[in-house]
């Protein structure tokens, strides 16, 4: 076997070797005397090609490369939670503690610390007949997760020996089994998997069930389900990163992914300080028990910010083994692309759209369908579902990559401009965006919220449609020619945007809202297009209604009415149909 | 390491290619002597066994293929970096031009950096008081951030730039040390003078470093000059403990070279033939801005770049945008309407300002009082559409309003004067002024207690 070859040539992340080797392809591999993390990409008779994933400023030819033997993998078992790891599952608080405040290269540390002590609780017994996937220790990871220890989906066989409950590291070996050819193996809580191979499930569910996200024109409008897949595309300055932070933050799934793929710093700190300190509304644990941040930062190695976007997949589909609901927020898979197209180009490869590789759209759509609510191996549920932020040149989503996306994901958040440039946030615009699950989670909708959702959130569709329609006639001729059952619609529409599609997430009562009170909003805003409808029809004038304030105070309702007070908003119902008394009395 | 190459294999604009190189590294600096007389450095941009091409910095004029030494350094671009550096004046690539003799150090710094750890950064909170309306009242701009100056030619970046280093105050901490790096790519003789008479004038010049690559020195200076000025700005903000503020301009001109260099290396180029790794490059600029746990100092940059035909979608502009936090951005037709300064808020924005303000930073009805701007203005721009097609005695009541408040605010607010000083107070007080020429009905982006407390009661 030759499992080492000699550096030939350098073209920034790129590196050549000359002569034949016998380098597996997406095999990892260490560069030169720093040892470097690399991974094979193309094998050739004479010439083997690899992406480095630290700087290769310094690197010689005549380096030696040596080849690992295993594909580029993730360490997966306790410590995960509650961390930050760059591209390739290197944890940066330990690189930190080793190299200082700046990321040196060849930095060699364990992916998780091998020295903590698990308090470990050993599920099986000896004689048991376990497979892939069967749970054989319980460890509590953080306050709010327990993690499941697992047999490998590759391995199946007779328990012969379990290690008592106990504290135990992750690389001390808790049970012993046989395998069906007679031999022994260990088992301990680490194990590892390739980071482009999808982990084996038992079969996939149909979407069912809504992620609440506690943003309403997320769960009203535009739902997603558990196991979805949604596209954030938007220009610089819409709200993306915003955004998918609401949903981080506040969203039902058990544990969040967080994948900082090619942006900013200071962002990736802002998240580590922020959900340090914030309070998950279900447990009461902060936010970072139940997070794992994987930060690429624009300025590190860009085959790195390639492999992110994997890594992350990979630690979500191992948490979903366990059961749990696990949601990726990718920002932004527009990074990914473009690393991909610096690799390509590096590589000298045909071009196709705009200078991206021709491979975008099948990688694009591998990506995206490695989410979907599962049942695993062991017969427990979980589910992936995976937000991704797309950043479009120039905001123009006719681009390859949205494009692309838009193919494979089936809710489509499409951020907007002018919105933004308003202050209107989220500035989700309710005309471009769509949502293919609304049909699959009505069941779950009228069963768990409301038999009337569904109808109320399509008649308030309705309403900012006609509003849009309305409005082309608006900018030609002005407001006032209108007739005054239009003005009205125009009213409510502006009633339903500010009052209802808007959410101030610094207010901390808007920040998160519950499906319950959505619903309460709704039912309120329409019970007002109802009680103003029947004033207009009986020949009251618009300015007649609009003197009476009660618009400006159905707006201010996600702020006057506290969470924990839902009750309050009955009581509009009643200052509605005082307004209508009012208005009739003075107008009779 | 001794070795001296003779001759050369090709010179092809800026590159040059020398075959028969031993023990060289990826990105290394050779030193050329020309005629034994010019000297000349350049970088290995690829390598291939013992052939290396070569990025000359100074130009490859006066290069033949017999005539030129070639030496390997056995370093990465480095630059002796002191605190003597305040004050002075250098090339693109760090050579003092100002005739008051080298910068004598041992401490030589790679000029490439490396990535700031996020674990060790600390989230930048405290916002720098610029004196100007439009920036610190709507898109304030934090210690430690990057934000750009999104421009176009002709526009008055220069002065804005210029404004903000006079009146960007500290604060009262007066133990808090400021000094400003300055990094010019590819700007012109007169641009370079303005800014050295502002320094000047204004008695910081003793706190400024200028990197100076003008429009007619070597391209490939370029694509250092913001490097070796970065280097020296996380010296002098993470050793010696200074509050930098960096100006680099004119980042097209960077990405001009860049452009330049990667079509003579026969890269596949990608958007508008710029390179694939655009993105990467402008990164691990602008990403070099921030604060480190436990320094004192801070870096915030200050980019300036022209939109090549006010396009806003140019794959440059559109690049930062993606990367820096927030942008600033200038326009015509407010320019043309005598405003200074002309800054369109509607797209510009700062990200880090949510953090920096409100009670205890500025004052609690910062955010409220911005975002209700925003939106006043945005629809400034409705209610103009609309008269120019109705025509303005047409429009309705509140229409006109509005038209009233968008004439106010440009001239007022946006508008003031390039000395023009205004306090946090000033400027939020003004604000709540311009928004009194609204019915109070309109302001739907503010919290009903705070309209309560701010709102100018009228005499009617």
């Amino acid at each position: 076997m030759n499992n080492t070859g000699t550096i030939y040539g350098i073209n920034g992340p790129v590196i050549y070797l000359k002569g034949k080797t016998d380098f597996k392809m997406s095999e990892m591999v260490h560069v030169g005397e720093e040892k470097l993390v690399g991974e094979v990409i193309a094998l050739d008779k004479d010439l083997t090609t690899i992406q480095v994933y630290e700087e290769t400023s310094g690197l010689k030819p005549g380096e030696i490369v040596e080849a690992t033997g295993s594909a580029v993998s993730v360490t997966l078992a306790p410590g995960i939670l509650d961390n930050i790891f760059d591209g390739i599952e290197r944890p940066l608080e330990r690189i930190a503690d080793t190299g200082g405040a700046f990321v040196t290269r060849g930095v060699s540390v364990s992916a998780l610390d091998t020295d903590r002590l698990w308090d470990t609780h050993i599920t099986v017994a000896e004689g048991d007949i376990v497979q892939g996937g069967t749970i054989i220790a319980e460890v509590p990871e953080t306050r709010a997760i327990k993690h499941k220890c697992m047999v490998p989906p590759d391995i199946s066989g007779k328990v012969v020996s379990v290690v008592p409950d106990g504290t135990y590291t992750i690389s001390d070996t808790l049970v012993t089994l046989e395998l069906a050819d007679g031999t022994a193996k260990d088992l301990s809580m680490t194990q590892y998997w390739p980071i482009r191979v999808p982990r084996p499930v038992h079969h996939r569910y149909p979407a069912s069930v809504p992620l609440i996200t506690g943003q309403r024109i997320l769960d009203t409008m535009f739902p997603i389900a558990k196991g979805g897949t949604a596209a954030i595309p938007g220009g610089f300055g819409t709200g993306k990163t915003m955004t998918q932070h609401q949903i981080a933050k506040w969203s039902d799934a058990d544990i969040i992914i967080y994948i900082g793929c090619g942006e900013r710093g200071n962002e990736m700190t802002q998240v580590l300080e922020e959900f340090g300190e914030l309070v998950d509304p279900k447990s009461g644990n902060p936010l970072m028990d139940r997070t794992t941040l994987i930060a690429n930062t624009s300025n590190m190695p860009v085959a790195a910010r390639e492999a992110s976007i994997y890594t992350g997949l990979t630690l979500a589909e191992y948490y979903r083994d366990m059961g749990y609901d696990v949601a990726i927020m990718a920002d932004s898979t527009s990074r990914w692309a473009e690393a991909l197209r610096e690799l390509s180009g590096r590589l000298e490869e045909m071009p196709a759209e705009e200078g991206f590789p021709a491979y975008l759209a099948s990688r694009l759509s591998a990506f995206y369908e490695r989410a979907g609510m599962m049942q695993t191996l062991n017969g427990n549920m979980g589910s992936v579902s995976i937000i991704g932020a797309v950043s479009p040149q120039g905001g123009d989503f006719s681009e390859p990559v949205t494009q692309n996306t838009k193919r494979f994901v089936r809710c489509f958040w499409g951020l907007d401009k002018s919105l933004a440039y308003s202050r209107h946030f989220p500035a989700i615009h309710w005309l471009t965006s769509y949502s293919e699950y609304l049909n699959d989670l009505s069941g779950w909708y009228s069963d768990h919220v409301s038999p009337k959702f569904v109808d109320y959130r399509n008649r308030m569709m309705a309403l900012l449609n006609q509003e849009s329609s309305l409005m082309e006639i608006v900018k030609l001729i002005g407001g006032d020619v209108l007739p005054d059952d239009q003005k009205l619609i125009l009213e409510i529409a502006k009633v339903i945007r500010l009052g209802f599609l808007q959410q101030n997430a610094f207010h901390k009562d808007d920040t998160c809202v519950s499906m319950e009170k959505q619903f309460k909003m709704m039912d309120v805003i329409l019970y007002l297009y109802k009680t103003c409808r029947k004033l207009v029809a009986m020949g009251m004038p618009m300015s007649v209604l609009k003197a009476e304030n009660i618009f400006e105070k159905v707006i201010a309702i996600k702020y006057d009415v506290p969470n924990n007070n839902i009750q309050m908003l009955d009581m509009y119902k009643i200052d509605i149909d005082n307004f209508y008394n009012r208005v009739l009395e003075k107008n009779a | 390491m001794g070795i001296e190459y003779l001759g050369l294999s090709s010179v092809n604009g800026p590159l040059v290619v020398l075959e028969g190189v031993q023990d060289a590294f990826f990105d290394e600096i050779v030193e050329f002597v020309i005629d034994s007389s010019t000297r000349k450095m350049g970088r290995i941009v690829e390598l291939y066994e013992d052939r290396a091409v070569i990025q000359v910095f100074e130009g490859t004029e006066n290069m033949s293929l017999q005539n030129t030494h070639t030496k390997l350094t056995g370093h990465p671009m480095e630059i002796a970096v002191s605190p003597d550096m305040l004050g002075r004046t250098f090339n693109g690539i760090g050579q003092p031009i100002d005739g008051l003799g080298p910068i004598v150090s041992d401490d030589m710094r790679d000029v490439n950096g490396l990535p700031l750890n996020p674990v060790r950064r600390e989230y930048p909170r405290n916002y720098i008081r610029t004196g100007i309306s439009a920036i610190d009242g709507l898109t304030t701009l934090i210690r430690g951030q990057k934000l750009p100056i999104f421009s176009g030619n002709g526009l008055p970046h220069d002065q804005l730039a210029a404004q903000i280093v006079k009146q960007a105050s500290l604060g009262d901490n007066s133990d808090e040390q400021f000094a400003v790096v300055f990094g010019a790519m590819g700007v012109k003789h007169d641009v370079a003078d303005f800014f050295q008479k502002t320094f000047e004038e204004s008695g910081v010049a003793d706190h400024v470093c200028m990197f100076l690559n003008l429009a007619n020195d070597p391209v490939v200076e370029r694509l250092i000059t913001p490097k070796v000025a970065l280097t020296v700005a996380e010296y002098l903000a993470f050793e010696l403990n200074m509050h930098i503020l960096v100006i680099l301009t004119d980042m097209t001109s960077f990405a001009e070279a860049m452009r330049e260099v990667s079509s003579s290396k026969g890269e596949i180029p990608s958007r508008k033939g710029y390179p694939g790794y655009l993105y990467s490059e402008l990164a691990t600029l602008y990403e070099r801005a921030g604060i480190i746990e436990g320094a004192n100092g801070s870096v915030t940059q200050l980019p300036i770049l022209t939109m090549p035909n006010d396009d806003i979608t140019h794959p440059i502009p559109d690049l930062t945008g993606y990367i820096t936090e927030g942008q600033v951005v200038l326009d015509r037709s407010l320019h043309g309407q005598a405003i200074y300064p002309p800054i369109s808020i509607l797209p510009s924005l700062s990200r880090l300002m949510k953090d920096g303000i409100g009670a205890g930073y500025t004052r609690e009805d910062h955010q409220d009082l911005a975002n209700q701007l925003f939106s006043a203005y945005a629809k400034v721009g409705e209610a103009r559409n609309l008269a120019s097609v109705i025509g303005e005695d047409e429009l309705s009541p509140i229409d006109k309003q509005y038209l009233k408040f968008g004439e106010e605010f440009e001239h007022h607010y946006i508008g003031q004067g390039p000395a023009e000083n205004r306090s946090m107070m000033e400027t939020l007080d003004l604000g709540w002024k311009l928004l009194s020429l609204l019915p109070k009905e309109e302001l739907d982006r503010i919290d009903t207690k705070i309209i309560d407390k701010y709102y100018p009661q009228k005499a009617e």
